[in-house]
């Protein structure tokens, strides 16, 4: 009896869900989701230490890679080699009806390897007599290599999100930012809530419960100033006087941009004699190494889009 | 002694070993976790407060307490209570108190090591299931197997003819935690990612409350109650009416705690009308104990466990009666994600559960130290400090989460809720600090009553003796 009981309820709050989630197919925000932050942002036996290794990168693409030709911009997900791939990659089924069929058939998703990396578009297609998006495995259809993709975008042009999503979960910034704006008055401020097909391949979701921050989820189209989010990284009470966020100074590691080293001491003590008005100016934020933690960071809040 | 114990033969450990030092290392972690908390809350109330340590964060520190107190205080608690109390029921002593001692010096290092992982930044990214997989892993093996091993082998070998209902919950519970612990974890172990994902999550967060720690706080005063006024349990029926609603309604209402999240409708409307339904076991439960208390009344002033059960038991009326409606959409759009619910999940762990378990924890230890409490006036003040310090938690985070509601609705900057909300995160402050000051004294009250208290002789029961000198 006990037994039947617990079943019952397993069979309605596990089961039946399960199926209908499964059941729900992908935006094509979901897949620029999962191409962004790759295969898992929690902790996994590839990256013990959530320094944000193996994710892919995500470009703007103004050129061929292959001709150099100018051409109309596209993101392209870039998986250098051993980077993991995204549960829609590895089991298509993931991605929805329709989708699936069309990443496979179209996309040649199948194709891709992880040992030898792989470029990634999202694209539109029909199936059936009904639009899907769908994902294209570039290196099998059109022959871009992630090393050529890489070249041809620049560093200014290659955005870190995936790792940035792993250094969101390490630093715990969904205990106060949550990435849920709610589906009753949320719209005006933090725009609008997510659909239920936004999420498939991506894990941790990373919602929030417990809401003590403005709701990220489009952060980055309120926000899209890279100094701004600098400074508020740095100390939030440069830009907030107000502000209870922790610093996450630590994030630019021992050396700035140019190499040199980063006098953490000198720079609290300045900052408080600016906030104690003995100075009039704060001191100056140092700029991030291009292989900081605080630019994956900073490039993962960015792309909330 | 312990390595005497851990290394002895079995009939060598004295009935009770592993009760006490089940009911000591709660003790110790309550202390830990509580510290923490109020370590937390300072620095939401002052963000530059011991700043530029990174393990300092306040991001990596929030969920090594919420994993303190919940693994090490209350399910130790529990661990001791039911090391305790199975065997007295069933007549007999524990089936192994060797076991019990093993799985108590694992449950010790293994919660030290998956706290330590977590602060260091190792994290699922799962709220209440934020060890690494390798850690649940090791409690579930090395900890809970064990201990349910030597629970329901306890019951099994019992010498009496039924079981008692605290019996039903610990035998049940531990079961369904072993559930719980397995499927809501299925996420990490299987990589399941998107709605599924967040789904489990919140399943397996809803459940480790429903299931495990709801239904065990209640089986304890099941146990205190009657045994200490003396007065049978009202009714057996009523018993049974909670046993099995909280099998029925608690264990399905998950959704709920993703009402604003894009779920399926059909899972959000059930598990809403379900969450409703808490209000049977919950009712079934108060009111039993408190009709058991019929004549008896003046234990609640005059004996430190009837009055700290019976505080735990009344605060679980205002518990429900949240519980059951702060879930339903008409009233969820205002205080999700606020800290109304911070508050509310205080009332539960810190309040309704906390209450009942710091009552079993006296006295399970008076009884098996065979010692009378080192001073009754310290236990007083843990008692006032305990329920004064939590009341200004429990009000200044509820009015905070009314701000950032009406804030949430009426869309004012941010900034300005987290400025109204600032005198709030003071008295959150400082009433977590009395919590964890209240603690401390508990520790030395204790450790002296196991050096220092007067012996209770052979066949008188302690709280016949708490006025004597």
């Amino acid at each position: 009896m006990f037994g039947a009981a617990l079943s019952m309820s397993m069979f309605i709050t596990l089961v039946m869900p399960s199926f209908n989630i499964f059941s729900v197919g992908s935006t094509a925000l979901a897949l620029d989701k999962q191409l962004t932050y790759g295969f898992n942002s929690g902790w996994n036996p590839d990256d013990m230490f959530l320094s944000g290794a193996n994710k892919p990168l995500k470009v703007l693409l103004k050129q061929d890679p292959q001709t150099g030709a100018a051409t109309e911009p596209v993101h392209a997900y870039v998986f250098p080699v051993n980077a993991r791939f995204p549960s829609g990659i590895l089991h298509p089924k993931v991605l929805g009806a329709g989708s699936d069929v069309l990443s496979v058939e179209q996309g040649k998703i199948n194709e891709a390897s992880e040992a030898q990396g792989a470029v990634f578009l999202v694209r539109h297609g029909e199936h059936e007599g009904a639009s899907y998006p769908y994902i294209e495995n570039a290196t099998a259809t059109r022959g871009w290599t992630a090393d050529a993709v890489l070249h041809a975008a620049g560093d200014a042009n290659t955005s870190h999100a995936g790792a940035g999503k792993t250094i969101f979960v390490r630093e715990g910034c969904w205990w106060c930012h949550t990435l849920l704006p709610e589906q009753t008055q949320d719209f005006q401020y933090f725009g609008a809530p997510p659909y239920l097909g936004d999420f498939n391949g991506e894990s941790p979701t990373a919602f929030g419960s417990d809401r003590k921050a403005p709701d990220l989820l489009h952060v980055g189209s309120r926000n899209s100033s890279k100094e701004w989010m600098m400074m508020h990284f740095f100390n939030p009470r440069l830009v907030q006087p107000h502000s209870i966020m922790p610093r996450f100074d630590y994030l630019w590691g021992k050396t700035d941009a140019d190499g040199n080293k980063i006098d953490y001491a000198a720079w609290r003590k300045e900052f408080v004699q600016y906030r104690n008005g003995e100075r009039i100016t704060p001191p100056e934020v140092p700029n991030y190494r291009s292989d900081s933690e605080i630019r994956y960071l900073i490039d993962f809040v960015l792309n909330l889009k | 002694m312990l390595m005497k114990y851990l290394f002895g033969k079995n009939e060598d450990i004295p009935p009770g070993t592993a009760s006490i030092f089940f009911s000591f290392s709660a003790i110790v972690w309550f202390i830990i976790g509580t510290g923490l908390g109020s370590f937390n809350a300072a620095k939401l109330a002052y963000p530059d407060w011991v700043t530029g340590f990174e393990f300092f964060a306040f991001g990596k520190m929030r969920q090594v307490h919420v994993m303190a107190v919940i693994f090490g205080w209350i399910s130790m608690a529990f661990a001791a209570a039911m090391m305790y109390i199975t065997p007295a029921l069933g007549n007999t002593k524990l089936w192994s108190e060797k076991l019990g001692l093993w799985s108590c010096m694992n449950w010790n290092i293994g919660l030290a090591v998956g706290l330590f992982t977590l602060w260091m930044g190792m994290t699922s990214g799962r709220e209440y299931s934020d060890f690494i997989y390798p850690i649940d892993l090791i409690l579930l093996f090395a900890v809970l197997i064990p201990v349910s091993l030597n629970v329901w082998m306890t019951i099994a070998k019992r010498r009496t003819q039924g079981i008692y209902t605290t019996n039903w919950f610990f035998a049940a519970s531990l079961f369904m935690l072993m559930i719980v612990l397995l499927v809501g974890n299925l996420p990490e172990y299987f990589h399941l990612t998107g709605l599924t994902e967040a789904y489990l999550t919140w399943w397996n967060a809803h459940n480790i409350l429903g299931l495990w720690i709801t239904p065990v706080a209640a089986a304890i005063a099941y146990y205190t109650i009657p045994k200490i006024t003396g007065n049978p349990l009202y009714s057996h029926r009523i018993g049974h009416l909670h046993f099995w609603s909280i099998v029925i309604f608690y264990s399905t209402p998950a959704a709920h705690h993703l009402m604003s999240a894009p779920l399926p409708e059909w899972l959000k409307s059930f598990a809403s009308v379900e969450g409703v339904l808490i209000l049977v076991p919950a009712i079934a439960f108060v009111s039993n104990i408190l009709l058991t208390l019929q004549g008896k009344w003046n234990m609640f002033v005059e004996n430190i466990e009837v009055r700290f059960t019976v505080t735990g038991v009344l605060l679980a009326i205002p518990l429900n009666m949240q519980g059951g409606f702060q879930q339903t959409r008409s009233i969820n759009w205002y205080i999700h994600g606020t800290g109304w619910i911070v508050a509310h999940a205080h009332l539960a762990l810190l309040g309704f559960s906390t209450f009942i378990e710091v009552a079993a924890v006296y006295y399970g230890l008076q009884v098996l130290m065979k010692r009378k409490l080192y001073s009754l006036a310290l236990a007083n003040f843990h008692f006032w400090m305990l329920l004064i310090g939590f009341s200004i938690y429990w009000i200044a985070m509820t009015i905070a989460g009314l701000i950032q509601g009406a804030g949430k609705i009426y869309e004012v900057p941010y900034i300005d809720i987290v400025i109204a909300e600032h005198p709030y995160m003071i008295a959150r402050w400082f009433g977590g600090t009395l919590v964890f000051l209240g603690n401390c004294v508990w520790l030395y009250n204790m450790w002296m009553t196991a050096r220092e208290g007067t012996p209770v002789p052979a066949g008188r029961m302690v709280h016949e003796l708490a006025y004597e000198r």
